[in-house]
């Protein structure tokens, strides 16, 4: 096959799971609201108990007025939904039950059914949660001093934080082909992005040793520097040096994919199915 | 005392179920001394900043995740397996045995499943709340303790009353466990005390999924800044939604039409 072939056919594979995934979404609505409250609850409790702390200590917190919390969080939520994956819930049910065996059968490999699948649930849910976050933005009134170039370079940060994190939380599933107790494994992964991603406080209010860790993992590029750059905390030097960060990211992720991926399906035996 | 013997009984049967998976405690001893530390962790973030959160002092947080470990623990370890279980066995019409038992249906189904590792969560949430009270030096006289031993069993009632009565909606409806997901997913706003939140969301966390009365209440009430209203109040909500829990689950059974079979 020609590489020119090849990219249609990728092209005609994602334009049919988009059809398959707006057909299963608008099937299951009640689960598509149980999603969005819990993708907006926990940014909205954060913002609230901080905006409680800086009222109550004067006004201001660490440089954040209750305003520019609710900035944080608002623009948090959306970046948070732009790069959420289900993947890690996805694979252990996909092992256990022997459905991969499917997937292997097919002739491409399986990463891209599942980006299709993920971009196009976005297509749907952005919209909702734009709409959201546009009226707690006028419930909280947020304010941020955002510039020109950083809102343009917020787009590449934005797919490159995607891509972070996608290709991460697609390695991690992985675990699956070795263990059935991968709910301990995803929640170790959830709790380091709860405190290394900016997720319960914006990384700048934790002590400077907390800060450097956060540096060199992948968290913080997935959520929170985008969501910095976005607000204009960030100066062009931080800039280049976090999207420095994320190209280093992806590429570290797809040669760890790579691996695990071979050594998986190797020990991967098909269960059921 | 026939009651005591049947949860003794079903209790034994979780634990024989339970100890064939040994390694499944360590795991869960794990997730949720994890999902303790992070708690903490978390608390601990925002009291770097500030003396006291929208009123409430470092200690009497720590009573509040005490009591927030404690409920959650008992709703995992018998509400929410019991439930869940009458949601499929109404589907699947496996509720005819439990009805043609001789004992009281709704006992029954209540306590039909004990998933006995989430005992944890209820001692931690205990160890916790014990060292809060310590730490809170500030005596914590018999009145507001037996204050607090009521709320907590009014609130307990209360988040039982509600979850019987979505499972019962399962004699008329299909897919219920999304609401009793919907209920899981907010009960994480309890970490707090539901007095930050702006007031339609604490109208919604009272009244729509009554988190406030399972953890904030009675941890007003150990602290002191209980009024008496409200102490009437829940209990007074804690014996009427018992009662429509009651009758709703009533209903529900004339609906039922049985088994495929």
């Amino acid at each position: 096959m020609t590489p020119g072939s090849e990219i249609r056919h990728l092209f005609r594979l994602y334009g049919q799971q988009f059809k398959t995934t707006f057909a299963s979404m608008v099937q299951y609505r009640a689960s598509l609201v149980i999603w969005m409250i819990s993708q907006v609850l926990e940014p909205l409790i954060y913002l609230i108990v901080w905006s409680t702390v800086s009222n109550g200590s004067g006004g201001s917190v660490g440089g954040y007025t209750a305003r520019g919390f609710a900035a944080y969080y608002l623009v948090f939520m959306v970046v948070n939904q732009f790069t959420y994956t289900w993947i890690m819930w996805e694979y252990e049910y996909r092992v256990r039950q022997g459905y991969l065996s499917f997937a292997l059968l097919k002739p491409v490999h399986p990463i891209h059914s599942d980006i299709s699948d993920n971009l196009s649930s976005k297509l749907l849910t952005l919209p909702i949660i734009l709409i959201v976050a546009g009226i707690m933005a006028l419930i909280f009134r947020p304010t941020a001093s955002m510039t020109l170039w950083s809102g343009l370079v917020f787009i590449p940060a934005l797919i490159l934080a995607f891509l972070v994190r996608f290709l991460v939380e697609w390695t991690l599933a992985l675990a699956a082909f070795w263990t059935t107790r991968v709910n301990a494994i995803n929640q170790v992964y959830f709790v380091m992005m709860l405190f290394l991603a900016g997720q319960i406080a914006p990384l700048s209010l934790f002590p400077a040793w907390i800060q450097t860790i956060a540096n060199i993992l992948p968290f913080r590029w997935m959520l929170g520097f985008p969501v910095q750059l976005l607000l204009g905390q960030l100066t062009p030097v931080q800039t280049l040096e976090g999207l420095v960060a994320q190209v280093a990211w992806v590429i570290a992720s797809l040669v760890l994919l790579r691996v695990a991926w071979r050594a998986g399906v190797r020990v991967y035996s098909a269960v059921g199915g | 005392m026939k009651i005591f013997r049947l949860v003794f009984t079903f209790f034994r049967i979780g634990v024989l179920t339970e100890t064939a998976y040994r390694a499944n405690f360590f795991i869960q001893l794990f997730q949720s001394l994890l999902e303790l530390g992070t708690s903490l962790a978390g608390l601990a973030v925002i009291f770097t900043y500030t003396n006291s959160l929208g009123g409430w002092l470092p200690d009497e947080m720590l009573a509040l995740v005490g009591v927030y470990f404690l409920m959650g623990g008992i709703i995992s370890l018998v509400i929410q397996p019991g439930m869940s279980a009458l949601i499929d066995s109404v589907r699947d019409g496996t509720l005819d045995f439990t009805l043609t038992k001789p004992e009281d249906a709704q006992l029954l189904v209540s306590i039909q499943r004990i998933s006995i590792w989430s005992l944890l969560d209820v001692l931690m949430g205990i160890g916790v709340l014990v060292t809060a009270l310590i730490l809170l030096k500030q005596s914590v006289g018999p009145v507001a303790a037996l204050e607090f031993i009521i709320m907590l069993m009014a609130g307990g009632v209360i988040v039982y009353s509600f979850w019987l009565i979505l499972a019962s909606l399962s004699f008329w409806l299909v897919r219920v466990e999304n609401l009793l997901e919907i209920f899981q997913s907010m009960y994480q706003a309890g970490r707090w005390p539901v007095s930050l939140y702006p007031g339609w969301l604490r109208f919604a966390l009272t009244f729509l999924v009554p988190v406030a009365f399972a953890i904030t209440i009675p941890v007003e009430a150990l602290t002191g800044r209980l009024d008496i209203l409200t102490l009437l109040g829940a209990m007074g909500l804690a014996i009427a939604l018992f009662i429509i829990a009651r009758v709703v689950w009533r209903l529900g059974l004339r609906h039922y039409a049985g088994a495929s079979a």
